[in-house]
Formats: structure tokens, sequence, C-alpha cells
């Protein structure tokens, strides 16, 4: 159990998941990959099958339509997954919370394990949330 | 050869395949890295990444056939295995090996490509089966030129389809590359490896952009990690199997040196390999073809007929 959440942590492998977004988010989560940034230093990498994915960012506020999608796509990933809400939308809605296509708030219809703030959040703060991510499952581990 | 002593082999071949193939990976991505002016991963990066996967839950698909879906990931990598033991067997004793086993390694390294055909189609995914039938047209490109640019060494070594005999005849005769017909083969090879490993720019089948990882879309956990595996042992296999070919330079009775030698020249191959899948664009399918049959198959035609003329 031990090993296999400490090979997780060192290889996190991200699916990239637009619940209705205004696309500001989704560049700066591309910036990760960048040069300047290069988290595959720490084994991140993008894939395109939510099947191979251990972590789903979910970028966006979430409309009528994309909620059906996101409990489809969350729940046809494998398990350990953890879900990240990337972006004020996808935390609490932000000001579209009152529109009229706006059901409800990411986290009633799926765990979310991590919430990075910001309109859009920087790489940096994006960084930090998985590195507090990880150490939240460390310390966990530690507890057992 | 008793069974134990088989079993051994088999065991030498996967662990030399695996921990090399892994070594290769890593390196492919590092110097991507390099390219690109990043990083790159760590060194054990690999090792967490097939730990990691192999821990994870294995889902089948609905509609999708379970025993297929499961077994076609255990064919290639049984098939990686037993050609990696005969490979190192035949390094080590030249002279005990049997006749026709190069006949043999070429039909085991195309099993890999078959079980992600398999793979995919039992899958039960849209993309799956469009990257399975992708799969399937770059293996009808690709193996007529790799066959006949493996006929030229067979050919320069007495018409003998043995491989302990290929690789004695070079350690007395020199290299099979130091003529011209073996320049061309080997550059032929070279080509027709790029595709038998789907690197860019003949990544069709898994055309992460377009179709989403392809043939591995649906895959997960230890499935989708085993055929991970398959495909960096296949790094280490194919490279290998074309440096005993042409090259005869893991000739390790002649001297130690040789090794080292051998060693530098593989790191060679797959940097040659990771440039050109940095500086290429993905081909469509119907430009692979194109490529192969139409330009590759005459210039590996015109080797054979120069190596049987002696050059």
């Amino acid at each position: 159990m031990s090993l296999k959440i400490k090979a997780l942590t060192k290889s996190i492998w991200v699916f990239h998941l637009a619940a209705s977004p205004c696309n500001n988010c989704d560049i700066e989560i591309l910036d990760l990959l960048t040069p300047r940034f290069d988290v595959e230093r720490f084994g991140i990498q993008l894939v395109g099958s939510v099947r191979h994915a251990d972590a789903i960012l979910v970028t966006g506020s979430m409309n009528r339509k994309a909620r059906e999608r996101l409990k489809r796509v969350i729940a046809q990933a494998a398990k350990p997954c953890f879900v990240i809400a990337i972006g004020n939308c996808a935390c609490s809605m932000e000001m579209f919370g009152k529109s009229y296509n706006q059901m409800e708030c990411l986290d009633n219809v799926a765990e979310v394990d991590a919430y990075i703030a910001g309109c859009p959040p920087k790489p940096e703060a994006m960084i930090q949330g998985v590195v507090a991510l990880i150490q939240a499952q460390l310390a966990a581990l530690k507890k057992k | 050869m008793s069974i134990v002593q088989g079993i051994g082999y088999l065991l030498i071949g996967f662990l030399a395949a695996a921990i090399i193939g892994m070594f290769a990976h890593w390196f492919d991505r590092k110097i991507t890295a390099k390219v690109q002016w990043r990083v790159g991963p760590p060194f054990f990066q690999p090792l967490y990444d097939l730990v990691k996967l192999l821990a994870k839950e294995v889902i089948v698909p609905e509609g999708a056939s379970r025993f297929l879906f499961l077994s076609a990931p255990l064919f290639g990598l049984a098939a990686v295995s037993v050609v990696s033991a005969l490979l190192i067997r035949t390094v080590i004793f030249p002279q005990q090996t049997f006749i026709g086993d190069l006949i043999v390694v070429i039909y085991l390294l195309t099993i890999p490509s078959q079980a992600v055909i398999l793979g995919a189609f039992a899958s039960a995914n849209p993309l799956a089966s469009l990257g399975g039938s992708r799969e399937m047209k770059l293996i009808l490109s690709y193996e007529l030129p790799f066959v006949l640019a493996i006929l030229v060494p067979v050919i320069k070594a007495g018409d003998t389809i043995r491989l302990g005999a290929i690789l004695e005849h070079q350690a007395t005769h020199g290299a099979v590359i130091a003529s011209i017909s073996g320049v061309i083969a080997f550059v032929i090879s070279l080509i027709c490896m790029q595709a038998k490993l789907a690197k860019v720019p003949f990544d069709v089948p898994e055309a992460e952009t377009e179709i989403m990882g392809g043939a591995y879309i649906e895959y997960s956990g230890a499935a989708l990690g085993l055929f991970k595996l398959t495909q960096w042992m296949m790094m280490f296999v194919v490279p290998f199997f074309l440096m005993m070919l042409f090259i005869g330079a893991v000739n390790w009775r002649q001297s130690w040196l040789n090794i080292v030698w051998a060693g530098i020249i593989y790191i060679g191959i797959l940097l040659f390999m990771t440039l050109v899948r940095n500086t290429n664009p993905r081909l469509r399918i119907d430009q692979i073809m194109k490529f192969f049959w139409a330009k590759i198959t005459p210039i590996a035609v015109v080797a054979v007929i120069l190596a049987f003329l002696g050059l």
C-alpha cells in the first residue's frame, strides 16, 4: 500500500477535463508543461485518455450539459484517481453561480481533493496545490 | 537444454530487456526534454510509472471481450522476452544456435504489434479500433522492406539463416555495414525500426492528439503497464538485433572492449531515434504506406541486388 502511494506521488498523469471554462485556466495548465515550469521533472504528464489518468484537472463552472459528461468521465477513471478543481469557477462557480444554465457546484457532483483558486490561477499556484495534495496523501499514509 | 536452463535464459532475457528498455525510455524522454530546453524526468521515472500502473485498478470496458482484452498485453510481453533470451544466448554461445533462428526472431518481433491490434479490437472502442487498423496498415507497410534489409546480412554471411553464423562471419570477415549494400540496408532497417516502435513520424496507431492514445485508449492499470513495458523492451530488442546483424560489435570473445563499443553504438542508435522523433511531424497513414512501398522497398531491392553482386 505504501509503495503504491509513493509511486503514485512520483508519477502523476493528469487528464485535462474542460467543463465549460473560458479557456483561461486551460492555457495556464498548458503553461505548466513549457520549459519555464516543466512539471515533467516531477513525473507529471498530460495523457489523452481518462483511463490512464491519476489526477483529473477540472476547469470551468460546469453548465447543465457539461455536468452529465463530467460525471461519466470521472466514473470512467481507474482508481486511485484525484480530482483537482482549478480556477474560481470550478471551486465556487464564481459570478456564474446564479446563471440560468448552472445547476450546482463541482463538489456536489464529485469528491474534490484539492481546490486551486484564482482567475486564472498562476502556474506556481497550481504546482503548490499539487504539492499540498501529495503532502496530504503522504501524511495520511504516515498516520496509518 | 533442460527446462530449468530454458526458464533461466528466459528470466535473464526478460530482466536484461526490461532494465535496458527502461533506461532507453528514460534516455528518450530526457533527450526530448533537452531538445525542448527543459530539465526532464528523473532517472528512475520509468520504474515509478511501472510500479504505479501495476498497482492501479484494471477496468474492463462494457462490451469488451474480457479474455482477449486482458491477455493481449501478455502475448506481446512473452514474445519480446523470448526474442531477448534468444538474442542474448546467441551472443554468449554463437555455435549452439539452431538453424532458422533468424526467421523465428523476425516472426516473434511482429507479435507485440499484433497484440496491440488484438487488444485494440477487443476493447470495443471506436477510437481504439481505428488505432488497431492503423497499426495493421503500418505492419503491412514496413514489414517487407524490413525483411529485405535483413536479407543483406544473410547473403553476405554466405546464405545462412542462423544468427550465430552471421555473427561469426562478421567476426572473421568484417562487419556487414562496411559495404555499400550493408550501409543502405542498415539505414532502411533503422527507418523500419522507427515504424516498428511506433515512434514519430510513424506513431499513427497511438497519435495522442487526434485519437487520444488510440489502441491503448481503454487500457488502464496493470494491463497498460505491461503494454508500456513491452514498448520499452522493444527499444532494447530491435536495435540490439540490428546491431548483431549489421555491425557484429557485440562479439565479446575478441576483447572485452567490444562490449563498451556496443554500448556506445546502442546509445548512438537511441539518440538517432530520439532526434528523428523530435524533429519530424506525424505522417498520415496513406503517406506512410506510399513512403514505404514506393520509396523504401525499391531501395531495399537494390540493396539486395548489390549484395548478390558482392558489393
